[in-house]
């Protein structure tokens, strides 16, 4: 808990006391991302992780009647060849534009790190993709490594330089406003749906 | 009090939905507000924002030309703007070089202040406010009623309308159909706007950034589609450091709509990539119209900590019956009431100022800790001193301040009034005391005032000795809670006194900004208790109490009496509210109160001042419940009773309105008894009570406690 609590990323390797302090942060991070209305799905491992790309937008009728998917850039993405992408996500799209990005139905992007205490997503999104990847489809697919949380969005903050960074942003939950009668409503101007997919960067062998 | 707000008000009153609206807002937010602060030190959280904003305002400056490098050096284009007029002309120029016919915002209170879009849409350039709610207010061609909740005076059934209209097809008051027709129209503006001008929520000096916070995503759209983004920011938002925004992150979605976080936090350092490749040209307008001079003034400085959560909205029990259009102008509530009169002149704020009723239920949950109530009666006075007083105020303070004067006048208002006195209860009163009483019946003048009855009062002699600050209402109308607690006191062997020269405490004076007035008390009572030994100087009216304690020693400092300085100060420090001295009493055990017997459920009362200032919410309640009554806690137990002093007459009707509620809440608990501990409050609740048809019984904590000294003997 130290190390989170320095803001530092808790690395997880293997078994060991790592391994439990990491499921804890996980769990944190679940219930907060959960209370602010986002789904967190579990991934075993990078290709689980493809794997629960694959199911959720067959879920959400991508690749059938033209719905398309955008993926933006990331390391999750480039660990597959793209005609495996391809084969296993029919009408996805890996150019990201804004027109790409505004007619997509889903938007798949990888965030740098989580905040355990509010559910949060942070990442650098200078590049432009990032942004409109996960703010213009109405479903928004958020890909973290398990490893990469940490204790609140205070921590996250210090692991970035501003100046190398222009655009840092951090999420949590849908899109939502309450301006009519405060009822709260997602999915006002952002995705009504945000799934995070928090996944071991490798194989697990903790049982 | 103008007539043309008066005229708001009433109008704001008879609205048929607003207060209701407002009303429940304000009751969920006081339970969402709570759960979101849960295992947070709110007090160390605020004391760290107001420092670090402290400290930036004390180097506006500096902080600003440090942004402006930094920025610069990130390659935004920075520029620093006085006039209102410089931001509209430089906004227009961008949008006349790039050809813009279509500019999309999000929401910002600064453009709102320059009143931009009225500026571009003149030029024939479309604007769209993309927050919901402002898109709304915009369509509705009003302005925002609420700092975070634009449209919160409206409902779905106007939204609808309003949809209907500017969409050309007639929808249904659905609201997540409403929304979903938002996103729809809102969409195409945000592909096709060339501009997008945003606010920010923070400006950190050192690295140039700026910090955007929004649910709604609609910032980080206008921030990245349209090739050119201008923000619009206030020199206040500037912060030192990077990590100076992690408090005001923690604290601002917290106090503003209950989250732990907004949905989208951006952080912009220097234009990003452009939506369609290449950089985007980014503009920092830093704004700074009139506050430089605020940053100087050594009280409204203060001001500039804020950050713009609108919790003195939230919680304000005026605002929440009039709403914003009435309580502010482009800012609103209280905060609103000084950043008008700090920006745009006491002449557009003169009024606003009068609609506080200081009860400080702002200044309690302030994440900047700003002082509100001390700011707003600042403005009174600065607006007291810029333009002269109505000649019946000013003779009222002529009066009050002439101990003599003001008591011979309230005797001779006491046998004037005998024709017209019905029962306990009399419609005319003299001076601050007459006034409308509709919903309320006023208390006639006791026959007798407490001293000219006191030198009668059998009293045992004895070493301790405490001396009796009556104030004006126990001394002239209730003079039965003194005899209660001189019978109080007396059982634990103490003999009271009566300074016979003691006078009002200064308090009417001191909340209207009378301040030669306020001296002029707290001069006639430093002398009338200078040399009288004494533990304590016992007060039952927290109103008293404050102003004797605190306001007196300011009025005496500032007016140029300083002789009377120390005397004023040996006052101050002895005197004690009744409730926290029985209380030492009893825990050291010269005072035993009954207790033992099944009394009648009572429900408690918090007085403004004793809660908020005095902080002695606790002492009252322990006694009362030591003595054996039952206490049965009503909602908002501390929510103003409406009273405020000479506020019930300014603002009768919103003081009627505040009344209303808080006698429903007493009925709700179903207690045949009310306790507190304020003159003023029991004048307003047992009048109030008995016009009401189900009158219960409402009397001063001490009145309680010594009734069962009387029946226990």
């Amino acid at each position: 808990m130290e190390a989170a609590q320095d803001g530092a990323p808790l690395f997880h390797k293997g078994a060991g006391l790592n391994t439990l302090v990491s499921g804890l942060m996980i769990g944190k991070f679940r219930t907060a991302a959960e209370a602010a209305g986002a789904e967190v799905v579990d991934a075993r491992s990078p290709g689980a992780a493809l794997g629960a790309v694959a199911r959720l937008l067959k879920e959400e009728g991508v690749g059938q009647d033209g719905r398309t998917a955008v993926w933006a850039d990331g390391p999750l993405r480039s660990m597959f060849h793209p005609e495996l992408l391809a084969q296993m996500l029919p009408g996805l799209v890996l150019e990201v534009t804004r027109e790409t990005a505004a007619a997509a139905h889903a938007g798949i992007t990888e965030f740098d790190y989580g905040a355990a205490a509010t559910g949060t997503l942070v990442q650098d999104a200078s590049a432009a993709g990032q942004r409109l990847a996960s703010t213009l489809p109405p479903v928004h697919l958020a890909l973290l490594r398990a490893d990469r949380i940490v204790a609140d969005t205070a921590s996250a903050l210090r692991l970035f330089d501003p100046a190398r960074c222009a655009f840092l942003a951090l999420v949590t939950g849908p899109s939502r406003t309450a301006d009519i009668e405060r009822v709260l409503t997602i999915g006002v101007h952002g995705p009504r749906r945000l799934v995070v997919i928090v996944y071991e960067p490798e194989a697990s062998h903790a049982r | 009090m103008p007539a043309e707000l008066r005229e708001q008000v009433r109008r704001a009153l008879e609205h048929p939905h607003l207060s209701a609206a407002l009303t429940r807002f304000s009751e969920d937010y006081r339970a969402s507000r709570a759960r979101a602060y849960q295992g947070i030190d709110f007090e160390s959280l605020r004391a760290r924002i107001a420092e670090r904003k402290a400290h930036a305002v004390e180097r506006l400056d500096r902080l600003a030309a440090r942004f402006m490098e930094a920025a610069a050096a990130r390659g935004a284009h920075v520029v620093r703007l006085h006039a209102p007029s410089e931001v509209r002309e430089y906004i227009l120029s961008v949008a006349r070089r790039r050809g813009a016919r279509l500019i999309v915002k999000s929401k910002s209170m600064a453009t709102e202040e320059v009143h931009l879009n009225a500026e571009l849409e003149q030029a024939g350039i479309e604007v769209k406010e993309t927050d919901l709610g402002e898109w709304i207010i915009q369509l509705a061609r009003q302005r925002p009623s609420h700092m975070v909740l634009p449209a919160i005076h409206l409902t779905r059934d106007d939204v609808a309308e309003l949809f209907s209209r500017e969409t050309g097809e007639r929808l249904q008051a659905e609201i997540a159909r409403l929304v979903r027709v938002a996103r729809e129209q809102l969409r195409e503006k945000f592909l096709h706007a060339e501009i997008g001008i945003t606010g920010a929520n923070i400006a950190v000096a050192e690295t140039g950034s700026l910090v955007l916070l929004t649910n709604e995503g609609n910032a980080r759209l206008v921030a990245t589609l349209p090739p050119v983004h201008i923000a619009v920011v206030g020199i206040e938002k500037l912060v030192e450091r990077f990590e100076d925004i992690e408090p005001i992150l923690a604290a601002l979605p917290r106090s503003a709509t209950a989250q732990q976080i907004t949905s989208y936090v951006s952080i912009l350092t220097g234009p990003a990539e452009a939506a369609d490749g290449g950089v985007k040209e980014m503009h920092i307008i830093l704004y700074d119209h009139r506050r430089m001079e605020m940053s100087e003034d050594p009280l409204f400085c203060q001001a500039l900590q804020c950050i713009r959560c609108a919790s003195c909205l939230n919680v304000c029990p005026v605002y929440r019956l009039v709403g914003g259009h009435v309580f502010g102008k482009v800012y609103t509530g209280a905060i609103g009431a000084v950043l008008t009169a700090c920006i745009e002149g006491w002449d557009a704020s003169r009024g606003l100022e009068q609609l506080c009723i200081q009860c400080g239920a702002c200044r309690d949950v302030c994440p900047a800790k700003v002082d509100l109530p001390e700011l707003i009666l600042e403005v009174r006075r600065r607006a007291a001193a810029a333009v002269p007083q109505p000649l019946a105020a000013r003779a009222v303070f002529s009066i009050v301040s002439n101990r003599r004067a003001f008591h011979a006048l309230l005797r001779a208002a006491s046998l004037a009034q005998k024709p017209l006195a019905d029962g306990p209860y009399l419609r005319h009163l003299p001076l601050w005391l007459s006034g409308q009483g509709k919903n309320r019946r006023l208390p006639a003048l006791a026959a007798e005032p407490l001293r000219d009855r006191f030198p009668r009062l059998e009293q045992p002699r004895s070493d301790r000795r405490a001396a009796l600050f009556a104030g004006c209402l126990i001394d002239f109308v209730y003079p039965e809670i003194g005899e209660a607690i001189v019978r109080l006191l007396n059982r634990a062997g103490i003999e009271v006194v009566f300074p016979e020269k003691q006078t009002c405490c200064g308090a009417p004076a001191h909340f209207s900004g009378a301040l030669d007035a306020a001296a002029a008390n707290a001069r006639d009572n430093a002398e009338a208790f200078s040399g009288i030994e004494v533990e304590a100087v016992i007060s039952a009216c927290p109103t008293c109490t404050v102003a004797l304690q605190q306001d007196a020693l300011r009025a005496v400092r500032e007016s140029g009496a300083r002789q009377y300085l120390a005397e004023a100060e040996q006052l101050a420090g002895k005197t004690v509210d009744v409730a926290t001295f029985l209380q030492r009493l009893v825990s050291e055990g010269s005072l035993r109160l009954p207790g033992g017997r099944e009394m009648p459920p009572l429900t408690y009362h918090d007085s403004c001042h004793l809660k908020r200032t005095l902080h002695a919410e606790q002492p009252p309640r322990e006694l009362l419940r030591a003595s054996g009554y039952e206490l049965r806690e009503m909602q908002e137990c501390d929510v103003c009773c409406g009273m405020g002093g000479s506020y019930s007459l300014r603002m009768p009707e919103v003081s009627s309105a505040m009344l209303a509620r808080k006698l429903r809440m007493i009925a709700a608990t179903g207690a045949g008894g009310v306790a507190l501990d304020c003159p003023g409050c029991l004048m307003q609740i047992r009048g109030g009570s008995a016009a009401s048809g189900q009158p219960v019984q409402v009397r001063h904590t001490a009145e309680w406690l010594a009734q069962l000294l009387d029946t226990a003997n």
